[in-house]
């Protein structure tokens, strides 16, 4: 279900041009990756699809994916010209065509360790859709939390309860695994704030492999 | 608390409470955000402020947008009228120039406020911060105007999503010219009605515009587009001021704006398959940008 629109995405954001697709959606969804990553990062390489790929470097869409990922925020001018600022870390960018993709997608690989596939899906909205070959749907709108488990049964009800027994409620709640009883992902968005212990008590759980709490987007 | 979804449910709601459309849409904004309408408001005016900024430095710069398609005729235009002043006068010299600058601004990666989009950025801005000028509008009277001009986008936004690639540019500088002209009719003391009317009538009076950038770039025609539909919302606040009513009732006519997006071929929704994109002129500069970057 696509979220509402409220006055204030009409009358917003404040962002750098020229497009809320092609730039201030880059680097979305580049702060959207450092946020997952969650980590430093010293290696990046981009690959951008079709109309990234043909109308990216008209649009900038190759600076404000590096810029999202440095903790740029859609405002910041030095987008511009980031290549003239000393980041600290290689960068790589790529352009394909590839039909079986969206539009404005893109594929980016942190420090050979972890790939991430997103989408600008226009007006500034984003959706990271993959994490190291499992399926999400990470909008940017909530606090959520990303689990990565051994895929049995009962798991599932273990974390949801809890997150119940905080009163936090659950805004959506998405799984995927690659085989029965192999690796498995969940993705929880929240209705509030993420709090450290909930995250270390998951952690807990028996056959969690990973947990990570991931901060909504400022808007 | 009612959440307005409609212009009919938006009137009669402000009607029977007897509030201005940003009393209700202030109300309702706050309440869905979850924060104090003073915070609303603050976010309201940083917002005026980065629109007066973009307008400010466009109006500084001739520089050249990345692909070199546009920049420069903001200041052109600004050269222009210190020798040949506008026709209609200085209110007109300043729309235009305002829209120009921010529209630049944006294509040359400055920082602008989209509104309702980045390609439709130079509408809104452009009738807002000169009426503050020229009639000394204060800030507090600027937000209400601002919220007044959201609430018409966001009800246009409940039907379609406002990206070219949706429904062309009707519904993007389409909207914000029919948001230019709601706030211009409130700034100049309208009442709901004629408001809600100016919108409409300005909306209207542009549906089926499409979305054919060339190179994929929002720069032709998107930039000179706005100086244009900044001053459609003028001819449409002034009409709509002596209650000249468009015949189709508002809500109507958000649906055709929604029907005629989905009419519209894939070809003239911001994909560059066709229109200006792929007239032969088009063609070539795509050609020689492709060697450039």
């Amino acid at each position: 279900m696509p979220a509402r629109k409220t006055l204030l995405d009409v009358i917003s954001p404040v962002m750098v041009g020229p497009s809320s697709s092609h730039t201030a959606g880059a680097v979305r969804i580049g702060l959207m990756a450092r946020e997952i990553f969650n980590a430093e990062i010293k290696k990046v390489h981009f690959r951008l699809y079709n109309s990234f790929a043909t109308t990216g470097k008209g649009h900038g869409t190759h600076k404000a994916l590096l810029a999202g990922i440095q903790g740029w925020n859609v405002d910041d001018i030095r987008i511009k010209n980031i290549f003239d600022y000393d980041l600290g870390l290689e960068y790589e960018f790529e352009y394909i065509e590839d039909t079986n993709k969206a539009p404005n997608a893109v594929r980016i690989i942190i420090n050979d360790k972890m790939t991430i596939r997103a989408e600008s899906v226009g007006s500034g909205e984003i959706a990271v859709t993959n994490i190291n070959g499992f399926n999400v749907n990470i909008t940017g709108h909530y606090n959520s939390l990303l689990l990565i488990y051994k895929d049995l049964p009962g798991v599932i009800s273990k974390v949801t309860d809890l997150i119940q027994r905080r009163g936090v409620n659950i805004a959506s709640l998405l799984c995927d695994r690659d085989i029965k009883g192999g690796n498995a992902s969940m993705y929880i968005a929240l209705d509030s704030e993420i709090e450290p212990e909930l995250i270390s008590k998951i952690k807990n759980i028996e056959c969690i492999y990973f947990a990570t709490g991931i901060r909504k987007l400022q808007s | 608390m009612i959440i307005t979804e409609t212009f009919d449910e938006l009137l009669s709601e402000c009607n029977s409470n007897k509030l201005s459309i940003w009393q209700q849409a202030q109300a309702e904004e706050a309440f869905i955000q979850d924060i104090s309408e003073k915070y609303l408001r603050d976010i309201v005016l940083r917002n005026i402020n980065a629109m007066r900024e973009a307008i400010t430095n466009g109006l500084k710069s001739k520089e050249k947008s990345l692909s070199g398609l546009s920049g420069g005729d903001c200041y052109r235009l600004k050269t222009s009228y210190k020798k040949h002043p506008a026709i209609l006068g200085e209110i007109f010299e300043k729309i235009t120039m305002y829209a120009l600058a921010s529209a630049e601004e944006n294509a040359r990666m400055g920082k602008i406020v989209a509104c309702p989009t980045a390609g439709s950025c130079g509408i809104v801005p452009a009738v807002l911060i000169t009426m503050a000028e020229e009639y000394k509008i204060s800030d507090e009277e600027l937000i209400n105007a601002l919220l007044t001009a959201g609430k018409i986008g966001q009800i246009v936004s409940n039907k379609v999503r406002l990206a070219g690639a949706v429904a062309g540019c009707q519904a993007e500088c389409g909207v914000a010219s029919g948001m230019a002209a709601g706030l211009l009719t409130f700034l100049r003391h309208g009442n709901n009605k004629q408001i809600v009317n100016s919108a409409i009538l300005a909306i209207k009076n542009i549906l089926g515009l499409t979305c054919d950038p060339v190179c994929g770039l929002v720069e032709v025609p998107c930039v000179k587009r706005n100086p244009f539909l900044a001053i459609h919302a003028v001819t449409a606040s002034e009409l709509a001021f002596a209650d000249i009513e468009s015949k189709i009732p508002p809500d109507e006519v958000i649906d055709v704006l929604e029907k005629t997006g989905k009419l519209m071929s894939p070809v003239l929704k911001e994909t560059s398959q066709g229109g200006l994109a792929k007239t032969k002129t088009g063609i070539e500069l795509e050609k020689d940008l492709a060697e450039k970057l």
